[in-house]
């Protein structure tokens, strides 16, 4: 089965050539993991540096400090901030679910008329340059500000970002709603139960793992976003990406190392729990043996 | 003659099966429509709002409307005669009063540099004058003697113009009302797109090389293994833009870890260390390293389906094992490989944040050029009618995806 182990014939040249392979990958391995490792331990630096200092590479306690984290806890710009961030994401992922869910539904019908169409347009705001995006919020907000207040409002940020969350829902459970029977459906409906029983007790928990990636891919969506925030929100709204963005650009400080750290641990825990929900749900279809 | 089937109330079969079917379709259209109406209003419409921008120019038309209707029958061969300047110095007036001066000199002033003191200027000195007007403007800014003042006037005169678009690849209208190339110091947003496209097609075959070899070892591993391997490319994808970004400029800067890395090991010497990042090649870099994951799921999605025993059956057949792969492996990966390359074209060709962060001078793509104008020069047209051309491009590229690979096949993790 398994193609790149090496057959016990092989020659000196098929030898090189298996073993540069396996360095080339994992070059490649390297190259994609390990700018988000070395961040780690360089976010424990006790120097401001963003360098490993040579008191780091012979491993001196003294060398390492919790001071970048510290300075996180304790500025209120960056407690201000991870609220934001996380009231943000929170609503705008409540309605991109929602949302994306319903449409998800009608899209998996046979039913559904200009299918294409109404995909490709739904899906877009995944594709089309998120500068183009937050200029046309920009102006849109401007022209509706007098009727409903949306530019440094909450409920504009929350808005736009539900926006660019709702094709990763959309796209997760249409894939969630391919593999689902549809006799199942008619089989509870046969049985009695009126059309909102059927999607609570028979639809819903099928497709609940999709609907979760999605839920989370649009949640990551928002609270990694900072373009639309830096065209829409004000001060007030400040996020962790429109502080790290302002800290990249401005004053560069550990403490964006201390705050990178964190969000790859979120980061951590979300991907597992995509993985751990899409190999449930393959089980569940009975689509892969692992 | 065959009988009339019917349904149990006695309505034609034919007539129940098609109300049954509109009220599926129409459920259907139901469960889309919530979120259509959403993305309409708050993605379609602006965007459909800010292509308008581009076109729409009413500051003109409505705040110097004397100066417009005098200048209509004008045909640019020479200064505009007393009745041109007495029209311009009330508009100026009027529009000093209502405070729209500025506006007008700004607007003037991307068209034509020089124009804003020009017009802010004589309009303050425009309320004291009495006519002719003619000579006194002329005597206070030569500007308003010289044909080029009044053909960009005249351009700016029609609510709806051309004149973003031309300004975007690099382009004006003469004092003859043809189109040429702008002077050549200010020719800067044809390379700007071509530099883009030049950092894109980059960007994706670097993926495209890098991606090839890994992805198909995750396809021919045994599932357990290719797992744990999976997670090194997912966990980039789940990570925090700005904090790869921010891993870049820490690996990549003269005092950052790979110089430290270079001279510890004795490659080059403290006084050599490279420039690696605030430039184009740092930019192209950290992208390909953002942009990987998108390569590798569909190739690897697309290589996953190829059965090992079609290499097999070549090998047996007497094909060599490189000659194999290459004649009978890699054609199988086509549909991988052209959806991963359109996918990573299409995200890079938009790419803002690193560009903006790690691009220094010559790492800028057009995104930032278009944040540039909608945030500090508030050239809103111009912003306008960049984003109108790069949207045009992505939509193309879009239905191209569409039809080749189905964005119903998109798959992410």
């Amino acid at each position: 089965m398994s193609q790149i182990s090496l057959p016990d014939h092989a020659g000196p040249v098929e030898t090189i050539w298996h073993w540069s392979y396996i360095a080339i990958c994992s070059f490649v391995f390297l190259f994609l993991i390990a700018p988000i490792l070395v961040i780690i331990p360089l976010s424990f630096n006790a120097e401001p540096y963003f360098t490993f200092t040579s008191d780091m590479m012979s491993l001196k306690p003294e060398a390492f400090s919790m001071r970048w984290y510290e300075d996180f806890m304790n500025k209120d710009i960056w407690r201000a901030s991870i609220g934001n961030s996380f009231f943000i994401a929170f609503f705008s992922t409540i309605l991109a679910t929602v949302l994306g869910t319903f449409a998800s539904l009608g899209l998996s019908r046979a039913e559904m008329p200009y299918k294409g169409l109404f995909m490709g347009l739904l899906i877009s705001p995944m594709i089309v340059p998120v500068i183009i995006t937050a200029a046309g919020i920009f102006f849109f907000y401007a022209t509706v500000n007098d009727y409903f207040p949306l530019t440094g409002t909450y409920q504009g940020v929350i808005l736009a970002h539900a926006v660019l969350g709702t094709p990763f829902v959309v796209i997760t459970v249409t894939a969630t709603l391919s593999g689902f029977d549809h006799s199942l459906t008619r089989a509870g409906a046969m049985l009695g139960a009126d059309p909102t029983t059927v999607f609570f007790k028979i639809i819903m928990p099928l497709i609940l793992p999709g609907v979760i990636s999605g839920a989370l891919f649009a949640f990551v969506t928002s609270f990694d976003e900072v373009v639309v925030v830096l065209f829409v929100a004000s001060v007030e709204q400040q996020t962790i990406p429109r502080q790290m963005w302002a800290g990249i650009r401005e004053s560069i400080s550990p403490t964006i190392l201390a705050v990178a750290t964190i969000l790859i641990c979120i980061s951590i825990m979300l991907l597992a729990t995509v993985e751990l929900l899409r190999r449930r749900s393959e089980r569940l279809r009975g689509m892969s043996p692992g | 003659m065959s009988e009339l089937l019917t349904t149990a109330d006695g309505r034609p079969l034919k007539a129940a099966l098609a109300k049954a079917e509109r009220s599926k379709r129409l459920r259907a259209v139901l469960l889309v429509m919530p979120l259509f109406i959403f993305i309409f209003f708050s993605f379609l419409y602006p965007i459909a709002l800010m292509l308008f921008r581009s076109v729409e120019n009413p500051l003109i038309a409505e705040h110097m409307p004397l100066t417009v209707a005098a200048l209509e029958k004008w045909d640019g061969k020479e200064v505009p005669d007393e009745a041109a300047f007495a029209a311009l110095a009330e508009d100026l007036v009027a529009a000093r009063k209502s405070r729209e001066i500025g506006k007008i000199a700004t607007r003037l002033n991307f068209e034509t540099g020089g124009l804003r003191s020009v017009i802010t200027g004589t309009g303050r000195k425009a309320e004291r004058w009495e006519p002719p007007y003619k000579q006194k403007f002329i005597d206070e800014r030569a500007e308003w003697g010289m044909l080029e003042t009044w053909a960009t006037l005249k351009r700016l005169s029609p609510t709806i113009t051309t004149v973003n678009y031309l300004a975007a690849v690099d382009r004006k209208f003469d004092v003859q009302g043809n189109i040429v190339q702008v002077d050549p110091n200010y020719r800067i947003y044809v390379d700007l797109f071509m530099r883009t496209m030049w950092m894109s097609i980059v960007v994706t075959i670097a993926c495209l090389i890098l991606g090839f070899p890994v992805s198909y070892m995750l396809a021919s591993l045994p599932l357990r293994q290719s797992n744990m391997l999976m997670i090194l490319v997912l966990l980039p994808f789940w990570t925090s833009l700005l904090v790869r970004t921010t891993s870049w400029i820490v690996l990549l800067q003269t005092q950052g870890v790979i110089n430290d890395l270079m001279v510890w090991i004795g490659i080059i010497n403290e006084s050599q260390r490279i420039q690696l990042i605030f430039n184009a090649q740092g930019t192209v870099i950290a992208m390909t390293q953002i942009l990987l994951p998108f390569m590798v799921l569909p190739l690897y999605s697309v290589m996953k389906t190829i059965p090992p025993s079609y290499l097999r059956a070549a090998e047996s057949l007497g094909a060599h094992r490189f000659l194999a792969f290459w004649r009978v492996y890699v054609p199988n990966t086509l549909p991988g490989i052209g959806a991963g390359c359109l996918l990573v074209f299409i995200l890079a060709i938009g790419y803002y944040i690193t560009p903006a962060l790690v691009g220094g001078q010559d790492g800028q793509m057009i995104s930032n050029m278009i944040a540039f104008h909608m945030q500090k020069s508030l050239n809103w047209g111009l912003a306008a009618a960049l984003g109108g051309i790069l949207l045009a491009g992505v939509i193309i590229l879009y239905w191209v995806y569409n039809k080749m690979v189905g964005i119903d096949r998109l798959k992410m993790g």
